[in-house]
């Protein structure tokens, strides 16, 4: 895989939310994704972010333009050095919140996206990385 | 932008998002939304989103809310001017905006506010027409 292109992005306030949204948004445009594509890895995005404000206490946004035998795309990765995930089977599940959400965000970036990781440990942090293929 | 206009017309609200709104911004316009309902008597509420390029569960959540909201206050709610892409990318995320009535476009939405509220209407011209037998009545006496 090569990294053609990459922006790390500060996730500490819902202005760097909206900031996220839309360099997202362009890195997809630049890569060639179909609109509907474009709008599924934002969306992922403004989840993944909002996680990392609003659960990981705040983190960065990693953008990268990648591309792998002769395909393109998008690949993200949201870290925080937060409290970390007790049970990651439990928080995947649709409709599991310790806040006020939804509980929709995780199962529906990873739902969002072509390839999905997460890693997380207690005390340490929660990193996600997706990608979205052209 | 800290605050998103709210229209009055008529016997309804009408709002259109044009921003990419934060988190904060979208809490406020739904209590604004709420506030202004009460204060008007409004029967409706006009919601378009043919701006929006990403509608995420956040904002999903207050869509609800607002149609929610609305129906306590006895005021109707459409939203109007979902993009495709937003609306694929809804149902793939895992929202399918329960209980909230959705159209085309400003137009049909405003006639299918009037359609739902024509129901607000016919009481009023009741009310009245009743207010009316009673004034005949005591004109009779
Ligand atoms: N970066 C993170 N750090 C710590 N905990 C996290 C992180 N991301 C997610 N979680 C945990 O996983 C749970 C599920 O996350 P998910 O995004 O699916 O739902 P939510 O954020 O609670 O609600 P929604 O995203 O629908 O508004 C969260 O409630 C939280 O407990
Ligand atoms: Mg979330």
């Amino acid at each position: 895989m090569t990294v053609l292109r990459c922006e790390t992005m500060p996730v500490r306030s819902q202005q760097d939310v909206v900031a996220v949204r839309q360099s997202v948004r362009s890195f997809a445009v630049a890569q060639g994704l179909s609109l509907v594509d474009q709008t599924k890895i934002v969306t992922a995005a403004s989840e993944l972010a909002r996680n990392t404000l609003d659960h990981g206490g705040g983190g960065t946004a990693r953008l990268e333009a990648v591309s792998d035998n002769g395909r393109t795309g998008v690949r993200l990765t949201f870290e925080d050095r937060g409290p970390g995930i007790a049970d990651i089977a439990r928080a995947m599940t649709d409709g599991f919140t310790t806040g006020s959400g939804l509980g929709l965000g995780l199962g529906g970036a990873k739902r969002l996206s072509n390839d999905f990781d997460l890693w997380s440990r207690t005390g340490e942090g929660t990193r996600v990385t997706i990608t979205r293929w052209k | 932008m800290d605050r998103i206009p709210i229209l009055r017309m008529g016997q309804f609200l009408i709002v259109s998002i044009q921003v990419d709104m934060h988190d904060r911004l979208a809490l406020t316009l739904q209590a604004d939304l709420a506030a202004r309902i009460s204060q008007t008597g409004a029967h409706g509420v006009l919601l378009d989103i043919s701006s929006l390029e990403v509608v995420d569960s956040f904002i999903g959540r207050m869509i609800s809310n607002i149609a929610g909201t609305s129906r306590v206050l006895d005021a109707e709610t459409v939203v109007v001017g979902i993009q495709p892409a937003v609306a694929i990318t809804l149902v793939e995320l895992g929202l399918s905006l329960p209980g909230v009535r959705t159209a085309l476009n400003i137009e049909k939405g405003m006639a299918m506010l009037r359609e739902a509220t024509a129901g607000f209407e016919e009481a009023d011209a009741a009310g009245r027409n009743s207010l009316s037998e009673c004034d005949d009545d005591s004109a009779a006496l």
